[in-house]
């Protein structure tokens, strides 16, 4: 009885792995894709030579001055030496450890939550956002003890993240308010939730920001007035809140109405079928759409430009028409996008990441 | 949700009886918004009367008195504050509905290229969308209007084409057509061959059903729609006359000009909206179930044939709900034109008008009637095309 | 129609309320003074006028006078606080309250004092319109600017003025409007126009935001009158009263010889009685404006006397060396002429 020994496998003919299988899988699969790969290559190498040389080898990095910006590319000096305004807008020099104290307050404090082993993540959260707002406020603003510094010198960067925050904080609850009332049995509720809901949806943001900036005073009694940026973050508010609504109202749909009755069948009232229940797994179905609204209300906040607030943009686009630093327009843009670029694009990272944490693979 | 009813307790309390205290919370919470709105309406009044200034709507048949760079109806400055609203809302409705188009085209082929087995294409496609969606829209007019256009040569220097087309900083500017000798000829010449089409499609259909043999239906019609028009020109005269734009002393006049603000708004705007409707167009692919593909691929459907009446049909469902927000979206962000001095409902009716004539309120309340009116519009008409597309299960 | 509705309105309103008295003459002054500080409109960025310094500090003649409504009101100038407003949002934010004061280099119409709601108090700056052009394009006159295109600011009396002159003169152009001022200079430096129009103090103030001020020319013609003042809300005569006569006490100090640096002597020492009446010497005159007695010497020493100001800011202590010209006294050829304390 004689073995049979098998012969080994053949390796797989060269053009079909390495380097050059690749190549013929992904760019060349036929002549349309060839030709695809071509015009792709053409058009990388049209743009990034020439903004790289721009941007870091042919660019300035240090000096104090416009003359200090001798060569063809770019002049980031001007960020270089704007930057403190950029940051902090007119808020006062001396006093700007406090913003950057407000910052890593926010960030020490909100650590525990984020340690997966850490037990009252709920009660520390709820006391979290009881009580920092107010430090923050104290902070930012001062009095007791602290140099007050009004809104009014609020800018920059520090600004935009004020606004986007509070904006954040307010439109959520807001928002899953609005959607409950929306899927209400109440008609007179439904009713007042909808037509809030389209009015915000179906107005420009800078329409209600000019309003509130300037008109608001016309609809209160006499002498009763609101801080120009409290006005604006209330609007920033409601404005988002009637979108968050919209997301939450397709989470609360996707719900099987099993679950309605089974927690209606232990005796759980309203709220805490709400509470406990449905929004837990509503929530958790439309993380990325909550997530897509606060960028977008990240990127809004650059509207308040329009009522004359110093955010970042703002500050930028003021720095730019400063008779010391013209021509800087390309350079101040292009650092404000990369700054906004960061921010969102690192909370669309995060909102993936968060996703697949919480997915527990009960999607039908 | 709808748990109450069943569960009424006899005798309860106003308080503990479910029904009883719904109806309470809503008549308190109508009375509460009625109370406010009232609070609202009786202080603008008294603000009103007693600052003295004018209200009522009377100021729309004043003369305007200023000139605008854009206006799509004829207009000049003797003209009425009404007339200037029509204007800025044209306006308005030239940049979204443009914008809509390059970004509806645009993000197609993002979302199409998403998904290509190509492998530089995808990931260009994929930067193009991480980067484009995630920078403000306003920043991204700014840096087209000032960044781009701004340094582009004055109107002396201008680039030309063949001394017809212009592009300087004042804008692009091309030759404008007049009626020719063959104008009406050529429109019913067009309008014959689109009727022609139409009969020809039905017939297509009819034989197609009968006998299973297709028609090249496409470029049949897209000869007829050029064949036909061409034969009349050729019979009864060019149909146009082309006024061509010219230096002079300060500007380029004549022709057609496409004002810079325009085009920044435009193509920021559809870059912008581009980027998620990619997105959008990506998802709605991916959500078609990979059976289909095979299915149709084994009925011998050529690649195209199976994009086009498989794949797409059934994507558009779950497209279109999300592309309406993306359209209701560019509708609302073309007011940021106000930011860069194009002449749009905002800036000219919100604007200006409201700042030579004084009356905010009426001013705002008709602009924002103006976008909510809009807003339903893109909504109804979005949500009828949805109706039509969407599966209709037996 | 609707003029009656919104009337009926009004009555109905008034009518459930009662006399709830949300309104009364001097509520200006009273919330000014519970708030401790005067809520000041200036424009947003204009060399001698209003713009903010490298620290953001307001300077320039229209914030000097909010700063002497707020010597005389507190008898310190350092208790306003300003809101730059873009030309749109002014009126907006006078009627609406927003603001108290709206000194924002705003031409006094017929329309505005009576339509809008406002009052203005006096001339701060007698200016007229003209026309900021590159000198490459070599235009001497106005009447030669046929088919330009021309940067103007929205909302202003400029671009009505602007279609008027084109229209007489039977001349084509192209406006271009932007919500600010940087923004039309930006487009003039950069080609997007021919022309940038404003009123003429505009024009120099703007000229030296420019890269290159001696490339460009102000041409010889004034197109308007376009005389610049304060506002306030119509219906408070009371507050109207002391901002026009801030502005009075600034004009007849000078007139008087009174400036900052020897205004506390002069208190003390006149002869003289006007200057006595003025400086709270002799008379009750501040307190008939409910002011304080020594109202303007708080304002002279701590603001300056009309000629001081002018200097300080757009005059020859500034850059924009502008000359007094219309804006002189009427004893020194000006159009300048402040009625008498007494």
């Amino acid at each position: 009885m004689t073995q049979h020994v098998f012969k080994p496998d053949l390796p797989p003919p060269p053009r079909e792995v390495g380097l050059a299988g690749w190549l013929r899988a992904n760019l060349f699969s036929n002549w349309l894709n060839g030709l695809l790969t071509l015009l792709g290559l053409y058009l990388v190498w049209l743009i990034v030579p020439p903004l790289l040389d721009w941007a870091i080898f042919s660019a300035d990095w240090s000096g104090e001055t416009r003359s200090d910006c001798g060569r063809e590319g770019a002049c980031w000096v001007f960020v270089q030496v704007r930057f403190g305004q950029f940051m902090y807008g007119f808020y006062p020099v001396d006093a700007r450890w406090r913003v950057d104290a407000t910052l890593w307050l926010a960030l020490v404090a909100a650590a525990p939550l984020l340690v997966r082993q850490f037990r009252h993540k709920v009660r520390y959260g709820l006391a979290y956002l009881l009580v920092y707002p107010w430090l923050a406020f104290w902070l930012l603003h001062g009095g007791l003890g602290l140099q007050v510094v009004p809104t009014s010198q609020w800018g920059g960067l520090m600004l935009t993240i004020i606004i986007a925050a509070v904006g954040i904080a307010g439109a959520l609850p807001l928002g899953i308010l609005l959607a409950l009332g929306r899927r209400s049995d109440m008609p007179a509720i439904r009713v007042l939730c909808v037509t809030f809901i389209e009015f915000w949806r179906g107005v420009p943001l800078i329409t209600v920001l000019f309003m509130s900036s300037v008109m608001l005073p016309l609809f209160l009694p006499e002498g009763m007035n609101l801080d120009k940026l409290l006005r604006a973050m209330l609007m920033v508010i409601f404005f988002e809140a009637a979108y968050i609504a919209e997301v939450v109202r397709g989470g609360l749909q996707a719900i099987p109405k099993g679950q309605y009755e089974a927690a209606a069948a232990m005796g759980l009232g309203y709220w805490r079928m709400m509470g406990l229940v449905i929004l837990p797994q509503a929530l958790k179905l439309v993380i990325p759409g909550i997530v897509n609204t606060f960028i977008a209300l990240f990127k809004d906040t650059s509207l308040v430009i329009i009522i004359g607030l110093f955010d970042f943009l703002n500050s930028i686009k003021r720095a730019t028409a400063d008779p010391a630093w013209l021509g800087m327009s390309t350079e101040g843009y292009v650092f404000a996008a990369l700054v906004y670029w960061l921010f969102c694009f690192g909370m669309s990272r995060y909102s993936m990441h968060l996703e697949r944490r919480l997915d527990t693979g009960h999607r039908s | 949700m709808r748990t109450n009813g069943s569960t009424r307790r006899v005798g309860g309390s106003l308080l503990t009886d479910p029904q009883a205290r719904a109806w309470l919370f809503q008549i308190v919470a109508v009375v509460a918004v009625v109370a406010f709105g009232w609070f609202l309406f009786h202080n603008t009044q008294a603000n009103l009367a007693h600052r003295g200034i004018n209200s009522g709507f009377g100021f729309l048949d004043n003369a305007a008195g200023f000139g605008i760079p854009q206006h799509l109806i004829d207009y000049s400055e003797s003209d009425t504050y009404g007339r200037v609203f029509w204007v800025g809302l044209l306006n308005t409705l030239l940049v979204s509905v443009v914008g809509i188009v390059l970004a509806t085209v645009l993000g197609f082929v993002l979302g199409v290229a998403r998904l290509s087995p190509n492998w530089l294409i995808r990931k260009l496609a994929t930067l193009y969308i991480e980067t484009f969606r995630n920078i403000p829209p306003l920043l991204q007019i700014f840096f087209v209007y000032f960044a781009v256009i701004g340094p582009l040569p004055g109107p002396r220097d201008s680039l030309s084409l063949g001394d017809l087309v212009f592009v300087n900083n004042r804008g692009l500017q091309l030759p404008a057509p007049s009626a020719g000798d063959g104008f009406w000829a050529f429109w019913l010449a067009l309008l014959l061959a689109i009727v022609l089409c139409g009969v020809l499609a039905r017939w297509a259909k009819a034989r197609r059903d009968a006998t299973g043999r297709r028609f090249p239906l496409f470029w049949s019609a897209l000869a007829l729609l050029v064949a036909v028009p061409w034969l009349a020109a050729l019979l009864w005269g060019s149909p146009f006359q082309w006024d061509v734009p010219q230096l002079q002393r300060f500007n380029i006049r004549g022709g057609w000009t496409v004002i810079p603000e325009l085009v920044a708004i435009v193509v920021a705007l559809s870059v912008y909206t581009a980027a998620f409707i990619g997105e959008t167009v990506r998802a709605g692919i991916q959500a078609v179930s990979r059976g289909q593909t095979e299915a149709a691929a084994s009925l011998g459907l050529r690649p195209g044939q199976l994009l086009r009446l498989v794949i797409i049909p059934q994507a558009l469902r779950v497209i279109v709900p999300p592309l309406t927000s993306q359209y209701l979206n560019l509708a609302k962000n073309s007011s940021l034109a106000a930011a860069i001095g194009y002449p749009d409902m905002v800036s000219l009716f919100a604007g200006t008008v409201l700042n030579q004539t004084g009356q905010a309120i009426e001013t705002m309340a008709i602009t924002m009637s103006v976008y909510l009116a809009i807003s339903i519009s893109i909504s109804l008409l979005m949500n009828a095309y949805n109706k039509r597309i969407a599966l209709t299960e037996r | 129609m609707t003029r009656v509705k919104s009337t009926l309105a009004v009555l109905g309103a008034a009518a459930l309320l009662g006399a709830s008295g949300v309104t009364h003459a001097g509520a200006t002054l009273d919330a000014v003074k519970n708030k401790g500080f005067v809520q000041c409109g200036i424009s947003d960025g204009l060399p001698g006028f209003s713009f903010a310094d490298a620290k953001g500090q307001y300077q320039g003649i229209d914030v000097d006078v909010c700063r002497a409504v707020a010597a005389a009101v507190f008898g310190d100038a350092g208790k306003v606080k300003f809101s730059p407003l873009t030309a749109k949002e002014r009126f907006t934010a006078l009627q609406s309250g927003e603001v108290d004061v709206l000194s924002r280099n705003t031409t006094w119409t017929s329309s505005r004092d009576a339509a809008m709601g406002l009052n203005f108090t006096g001339v701060t700056y007698y200016d007229g319109q003209g026309f900021l052009v590159n000198k490459e394009i070599g235009v001497n006159s106005a009447k030669e600017l046929d088919g330009a295109t021309v940067c103007i600011q929205a909302g202003t009396t400029t671009e009505l003025n602007l279609s008027d002159y084109f229209r007489a003169n039977n001349l084509k152009y192209t406006p271009i409007t932007y919500d600010t001022s940087d923004e039309s200079a930006k487009s003039l430096e950069s080609g997007r126009c021919d022309v940038l129009t404003s009123d003429q103090s505009q024009l120099y103030a703007q000229r030296i935001k420019l890269a290159k001020p001696d490339d460009y020319v102000v041409l010889p013609e004034v197109i308007s009158k376009e005389p610049l003042g304060p506002a306030v809300r119509q219906g408070d005569e009371e507050w109207f009263d002391i901002v026009r006569w801030t502005l009075f006490a600034m004009l007849n100090a000078e007139e008087l010889g009174v400036t900052a640096a020897n205004v506390e002597d002069m208190a003390k020492t006149t002869k003289n009685p006007d200057v006595a009446r003025l400086l709270g010497a002799e008379g009750e005159y501040g307190k008939d404006l409910k002011l304080n007695k020594n109202w303007a010497v708080q304002i002279v020493k701590q603001v300056g006397n009309y000629g001081e100001v002018f200097e300080r800011n757009v005059g020859k202590g500034s850059e924009l060396k502008i000359e007094r010209g219309l804006n002189a006294l009427w004893n020194k050829g000006g159009l300048h002429y402040a009625p008498p304390v007494r």
